[in-house]
């Protein structure tokens, strides 16, 4: 299974979580993980996904996972393939 | 399973601490273009690069796209061309032809500096190596983007002091031709002792006549990322400050392990080295000098900064190779003076002296690098200063390079701006007094005694 890491950092407001989980629904992308805090009134998620066989590029998902946030909520979203979290954290 | 606190690790570094790969560079042998014809040979060299390099940028642009891990740079580093070209140049303006085709080259696939205007001369020169090292006035002069490089000694050969003498002139020269500019030519030419075949960084990358027709070499940083780490164990003794440079060498040598496993795969060209350098740019919180600051010394220059970088390199160099099995280049620390706002600043105030510099250059990955001196400075000395440099690589058997900007009509504390990645610096004072007779003897240094390995 191929996975990625979607993390969102913001100001926390109505409706993030909604937006992220309704785009991955509608490219049927699955949802493995979900985690969550808010510090500081900010909005912290970290969220894992199976990008084995995405229907779009996976550069596609990034890029408007990443509008979603900036125009649409006001946060940061980033969608990064999980290799370069466990090469830097894992001997 | 990877949690929440790694992958903030992560991003903060990309983020704020100016977590980057510094360049994919890609390896090109010009070997097979060699012909007679000067036009053919042209024509061959243009269509090796732009074929070869003709996908290099989307897919450095893809990658960062999908890890999230920018790439700074996309470089090319070829054959050098005192060898490649050596049969079709009969004079230095024939070389000069080859550079502006280079230029275009370069420009056509959108990489932003080109490396390989070389020459190999450590125990002698050709006649086409002397043509080649002649042309680079003019050919950096006439040319946006090609970077040349001239290899004058080594550990195993000694020191062609006549090549040295002649990069004394050569370099004065380029500063002249360029002097509208700040005397910016200099900035993309310089002078080694034991260059590395596989170096990605610029502008002394080439591709050495032992590597494979195309290869891939990737160089990581992140000055940023060590200083923040060193913050959290402020005051703790030299254990902890090694293992947490070590750490952290190691965590930016995996990334750029990852882009380089990614980038060769998708290109269909070999993995060469990864090249783990601290190597700080002019923008805040992407110094080394910050972080031989952090270790404690009040600014770079100071007493105990040769200790504090010689820990430094040794511990980037350790934790790097723990990451990746084919950690090569340079490898450790960079000192570069313009490109540090640190070592700007320690420049600045007085702190940091061409005396002290040279003596960093004992123990960090390469030598006196982006210095602006005076425009009058003679060539003699200049030779003088690079006799120096080559002569701690060649006995501690390590890479050692001269990259010099003598300002044309600029004196002692006047400002030089070369802009983006290559930064400012203030011109600092040389050791007014002279060396002549001593530059001016004919042959070369011979070889050292521990070069006897056989």
């Amino acid at each position: 299974m191929k996975r990625a890491i979607i993390t969102v950092v913001g100001k926390d407001t109505i409706g993030i979580i909604a937006a992220v989980c309704t785009y991955l629904a509608e490219n049927r992308i699955n949802i493995l993980d979900i985690s969550q805090t808010i510090v500081d009134g900010y909005f912290n998620m970290m969220m894992i996904i199976d990008v084995t066989e995405p229907e779009k590029p996976f550069g596609v998902i990034a890029d408007e996972l990443s509008r979603i946030g900036e125009e649409k909520i006001g946060v940061q979203i980033r969608c990064q393939k999980e290799e370069i979290f466990d090469l830097m954290h894992r001997v | 399973m990877i949690n929440f606190s790694e992958v903030a690790e992560t991003n903060a570094m990309i983020d704020r601490e100016n977590l980057d790969v510094r360049t994919i560079t890609m390896g090109i042998s010009l070997l097979d273009c060699a012909d007679d014809d000067l036009s053919k040979l042209r024509t061959k060299i243009y269509d090796k690069i732009t074929t070869s390099a003709c996908n290099l940028v989307r897919t450095g642009e893809e990658i960062t796209r999908e890890y999230g891990i920018p790439i700074v740079n996309k470089r090319i580093s070829i054959t050098p061309i005192a060898i490649a070209g050596g049969s079709a140049c009969r004079c230095s303006d024939d070389f000069v032809s080859i550079a502006k085709t280079l230029d275009r080259a370069a420009k056509e696939v959108g990489v932003n500096f080109l490396g390989g205007y070389s020459a190999l001369v450590s125990k002698g020169m050709t006649e086409a190596d002397r043509m080649l090292i002649e042309s680079i006035p003019d050919a950096l002069a006439r040319t946006d983007v090609v970077c040349a490089s001239v290899n004058v000694g080594s550990t195993k050969t000694g020191i062609d002091m006549d090549a040295v003498r002649l990069m004394g002139s050569v370099i004065k020269r380029t500063a002249e031709r360029t002097a509208d500019r700040d005397s910016f030519g200099c900035a993309k030419l310089v002078v080694f002792c034991n260059a590395p075949d596989d170096n990605p960084f610029m502008a002394g990358a080439f591709h050495g006549v032992t590597e494979a027709d195309r290869i891939l070499n990737i160089g990581v940083s992140g000055p940023g990322v060590v200083k923040r780490a060193l913050e959290k164990v402020h005051g703790e003794d030299f254990e902890v400050l090694c293992e947490t440079v070590k750490k952290t060498a190691f965590k930016v040598t995996r990334v750029g392990q990852l882009v380089a496993r990614e980038a060769s795969r998708r290109l269909g060209v070999p993995f060469g080295i990864i090249d783990l350098s601290l190597a700080p740019t002019p923008a805040v919180g992407d110094s080394v000098a910050d972080i031989l600051c952090e270790m404690g010394l009040e600014s770079a220059g100071a007493p105990g900064t040769t200790a504090a970088l010689a820990l430094l390199n040794d511990q980037v160099k350790k934790g790097g190779v723990m990451a990746s099995s084919y950690v090569g280049g340079l490898s450790g620390a960079f000192i570069p003076v313009s490109e540090d706002r640190g070592m700007i600043h320690a420049a600045e105030i007085g702190a940091l002296t061409l005396e002290k510099l040279e003596a960093m250059t004992c123990v960090c990955s390469v030598g006196l690098d982006m210095i602006a001196i005076p425009g009058d400075t003679k060539e003699t000395t200049i030779a003088g200063i690079i006799a120096d440099e080559m002569a701690i690589g060649m006995v501690n058997q390590k890479t050692t390079a001269v990259r010099l900007i003598p300002v044309i009509g600029k004196g002692v504390g006047e400002m030089v701006d070369f802009g983006g990645l290559l930064g400012y610096a203030p011109i600092i004072p040389v050791n007014r007094f002279g060396c002549d007779e001593f530059v001016n003897r004919r042959g070369r240094i011979p070889a050292p005694i521990h070069s006897f390995k056989n």
